[in-house]
């Protein structure tokens, strides 16, 4: 059995349905993040880790609502309190307050909901409790970690294939950042740190399969030849080479992560939709945006310095000689 | 393959070994097995202290806060300095959070001070309250009410004490404890700034909060006032009023009388004679006569010297033993005290006394700790979270192992075989470095099984086209890994770096996420180059170059 082996798709010629999908997609991303900050002041629905706070998860002996608990911690005034996974377990989250102590709010709403329900018809199984100083730096190393992550993978590629190969992947990296956080900002999903490691593997995830295209693209160029041949062909033909590989390993990990999803409990579910989306946004742009970055940038500005093709030129030559 | 068996049983061994040490081959991280996580640093809201005095307090806390920890009892805790002015904690499945976050946060300073009589204090009332007010201003303090106006010259101590125009405070006064005594020093050294009050000071907020006490040098503050009368101390104008060579210092315990509470205000030496420093030992015990909880305290040589001529001096004067600020108790000098001496905890649980030991045996903090971060996850909640996992691991699992045999017959038990050993890889790699295996940690892993897999998925592809290109079975298994090598290499390559960084720069959950990524990619290159192919090779083995294969 093989899927795919003898692939002519012609994604190329499509690609100007991908750039207007993709920059319709983006338009929504970036919409969806500036109505957050109008509505609730900022880009995304960060957590305590970000914005400094306290996250209780309480449990309760009997049945509860949302309604009950929220009218128990003042109604109108209450902190946000989402519903856990199961039927009768709540998460707090307050905002950390000016000159109290993180673990002074936890100890308020612990005696509020014991006076209200009773103090032995709850257990708190949960609590993070963050300073508004330390959020502020893990916001700034997480920015750090990506951007430096760019760069230096910008250099790698650079190295290893040539500059615009390098400039593609990461456009197509940012292209599937952006359109998760988007994702995030229009379902308001809770920003945390594993969120945080979500789109890390995102970035790893894309990058991974981009490399694999381009791997193939490289090496078709470096055939005899390669250079001459219409490169809107080429890259298409590589894209369809390795289209059996890329529908395998997409669907291996999406199979392993909707189980995850499934059946890993809810700690983990908002992580695992987060990279369930990143695998399928991933792949999606490794065939739609970074191959067709490629050509565009070749377009523009040629495939590279004097430099660059002199050395292409020895490559060629090096392959062209038999061993 | 003897390189492959020996880095497999290398990584067994690392299991084994883990496992009989901590009775798990893996440790795993607080999200999953429950505990306490807490960040502290150093208290200073103010910024006061240099920046090397905090790295040196951080240092000594982290000394006493470890051994403070393991007495108290924890399995494998994590204390550890992050960057300069802060230290981690993290305590594995606790259970009685709060004792001991007490146990954590305590200071544990522990001062010998002598009590001194109110005629140290008297002449400085009258700055005091003229601090208060010039701080505070009239309309506020008035708003405050229960003030005294100022008393005229004819007043006596009585009405200065009691505040003379607040006839409710008087009253509850007449109730007072019935070892009330006036020293006659007190009322002979009546303040004189009384007797000219400069303008504007026609109000004594503070010192209408004080009630005679129930001995020399005491005052009783009525529980209600007190936090009043703790803003007026910590007003900057008002700890400038008092003279340097005192110090103002609550007692720990309020007083009950008759319907009354009061809170003890002393009036203490300052600095302290002799401090925790030079404790040898202490140990909780029970006062056989009340049968309260008490800590038993012995003082080193030095100490002891100290404490001997000091007392010696002061016999039938009042000796403050003061804990983090709090008067603990403030006995008689009868005789000169040898080396040891005792702390009673009224009405508190044995336990109390034992964690006090505890934490003065550890030696006293040198400043306060704040938290900054507090993480802690139930036990309960740690269970099902693994339960879950293991669940949707195995069938994440059962479905590779579908979707490889299926596509790829023979090969994909290569591959599966290949993966085996890459997961006993990644556990040994893990147990090898003493990593904890946290909820992103597992994401760093799912990655890299990702790419294992993928690294698998690369080589049959490229096998296969070879295949269907007419090389025989040899040559395009030879050409299928060298092929697919380049993809392999700059794949894992890229995310290696990526890895890398956040190692670097991460903390907490984002480092788990790349302690196991960096690990599961090394793992997965090795498994995917090395065993695949050694596995090939075996299985090729015997065949004809131009014998069919099963991919």
């Amino acid at each position: 059995m093989r899927i795919f082996s003898d692939a002519h798709f012609s994604f190329i010629e499509k690609r100007k349905s991908a750039y207007f999908l993709s920059g319709a997609l983006l338009l929504a991303a970036i919409g969806a993040m500036v109505t957050n900050v109008a509505l609730i002041g900022s880009w995304q629905d960060y957590g305590v880790d970000f914005t400094g706070g306290s996250l209780i998860q309480v449990r309760f002996e009997g049945s509860m609502t949302a309604g009950e608990l929220r009218d128990a911690l003042g109604g109108s005034t209450a902190p946000a309190i989402t519903r856990f996974g199961a039927e009768n377990e709540f998460t707090i989250r307050a905002p950390v307050l000016e000159d109290a102590s993180v673990d002074e709010v936890r100890q308020q709403l612990e005696d509020e909901i014991g006076v209200a329900f009773g103090s032995g018809s709850f257990e708190v199984v949960r609590a993070d409790l963050v300073g508004a100083k330390v959020g502020d730096e893990l916001q700034r190393l997480a920015a750090l970690a990506i951007i430096l992550s760019f760069f230096l993978t910008l250099i790698y590629i650079a190295f290893r294939f040539e500059l615009r190969f390098g400039i593609a992947a990461i456009i197509a990296t940012v292209h599937d950042i952006m359109l998760t956080l988007g994702f995030l900002a229009l379902f308001r999903v809770e920003i945390a740190l594993p969120t945080v490691a979500a789109l890390l593997t995102i970035v790893g995830y894309s990058l991974n399969d981009t490399i694999v295209v381009f791997d193939r693209v490289r090496e078709n160029l470096d055939r005899k030849g390669g250079r001459k041949e219409d490169q809107e062909l080429l890259v298409n033909r590589s894209i369809n080479e390795t289209l059996p590989r890329t529908v395998l390993t997409s669907g291996t990990t999406l199979a392993v992560l909707l189980a995850l999803f499934i059946l890993g409990g809810a700690v983990i579910r908002d992580f695992t939709m987060v990279l369930i989306l990143g695998v399928i946004i991933g792949t999606y742009s490794s065939i739609f945006v970074a191959s067709p970055a490629l050509l565009e940038i070749q377009k523009r500005w040629g495939t590279g310095d004097d430099k660059e093709k002199e050395k292409a030129r020895r490559r060629r030559k090096s392959a062209s000689v038999p061993v | 393959m003897i390189t492959i068996f020996i880095i497999v049983a290398v990584s067994i061994g690392y299991l084994y070994s883990n496992n009989r040490s901590n009775g798990r081959p893996i440790k795993l991280g607080l999200d999953l097995q429950g505990g306490m996580h807490l960040v502290l640093e150093v208290d200073d809201p103010d910024g006061t202290f240099t920046d090397s005095a905090r790295a040196d307090h951080i240092d000594r806390a982290e000394r006493i806060l470890r051994t403070r920890i393991d007495q108290f009892g924890v399995q494998e805790p994590l204390i550890q300095k992050v960057g300069s002015d802060r230290i981690l904690i993290e305590l594995p499945g606790i259970q009685d959070e709060a004792r001991a976050k007490e146990l954590i946060q305590a200071t544990a300073f522990l001062e010998f001070k002598l009590v001194l009589p109110g005629t140290e204090l008297e002449p400085s009332l009258a700055r005091m309250d003229r601090a208060v007010v010039s701080a505070l201003g009239e309309d506020s303090i008035l708003a405050m009410g229960r003030i005294a106006e100022a008393p005229s010259e004819t007043q006596d101590l009585e009405a200065i004490l009691f505040g003379g125009a607040d006839s409710a405070a008087a009253g509850d006064s007449a109730q007072a404890p019935d070892s009330v005594r006036a020293p006659e020093e007190e009322a002979a050294a009546l303040p004189d700034s009384a007797s000219e009050p400069p303008p504007g000071a026609q109000l004594r907020p503070f010192t209408a909060l004080l009630n005679q006490g129930d001995g020399l040098g005491i005052y009783f503050v009525a529980e209600a006032d007190v936090e009043m009368a703790r803003q007026f101390l910590a007003l900057p104008e008002v700890q400038v009023a008092i003279p340097r060579d005192l110090t103002l210092q609550w007692g720990a315990d309020p007083v009950g009388i008759g319907a009354q509470t009061w809170r003890r205000l002393y009036i203490l030496e300052y600095p302290a004679f002799l401090t925790g420093d030079y404790l040898e030992s202490a140990v909780a015990n029970r006062d056989p006569q009340y049968n309260q909880p008490l800590v038993h305290f012995q003082l080193n040589r030095q100490g002891g010297r100290r404490f001997a001529d000091f007392t010696g001096q002061h016999v039938n004067d009042f000796l403050a033993i003061v804990l983090d600020g709090e008067v603990m108790s403030a006995p008689v000098i009868r005789d000169r005290i040898g080396a040891s001496g005792q702390i009673e905890l009224s009405n508190s649980p044995m336990e109390e006394a034992r964690d006090l030991a505890l934490v003065l045996r550890a030696g006293a903090l040198n400043a306060p700790l704040a938290i900054m971060e507090e993480r802690t996850v139930g036990p309960s909640l740690g269970q099902d979270s693994i339960d879950a996992g293991i669940m949707a691991g195995i069938v994440g699992l059962v479905l590779v192992v579908g979707i490889m045999l299926g596509y790829y017959r023979m090969a994909g038990l290569l591959a599966l075989a290949a993966l085996s050993i890459y997961v006993i890889l990644v556990m040994g790699g893990l147990a090898a470095i003493d990593a904890t295996l946290t909820v992103p940690g597992i994401a760093g892993l799912i990655l890299s099984v990702g790419m294992a897999v993928d690294a698998n998925v690369l080589i049959f592809e490229r096998i296969r086209e070879e295949l269907l290109a007419g090389r025989a079975t040899r040559t395009a298994v030879d050409e299928g890994f060298g092929n697919a090598l380049s993809a392999i290499v700059d794949a894992n390559l890229t995310t290696l770096i990526t890895a890398l960084i956040l190692l670097q720069v991460g903390t907490g959950p984002v480092k788990g996420f790349a302690v196991t990524l960096s690990i599961g990619i090394v793992a997965s290159f090795f498994s995917a180059i090395f065993v695949t192919r050694t596995l090939f090779l075996l299985y090729l083995h015997g065949k004809k170059t131009a014998d069919p294969i099963s991919i």
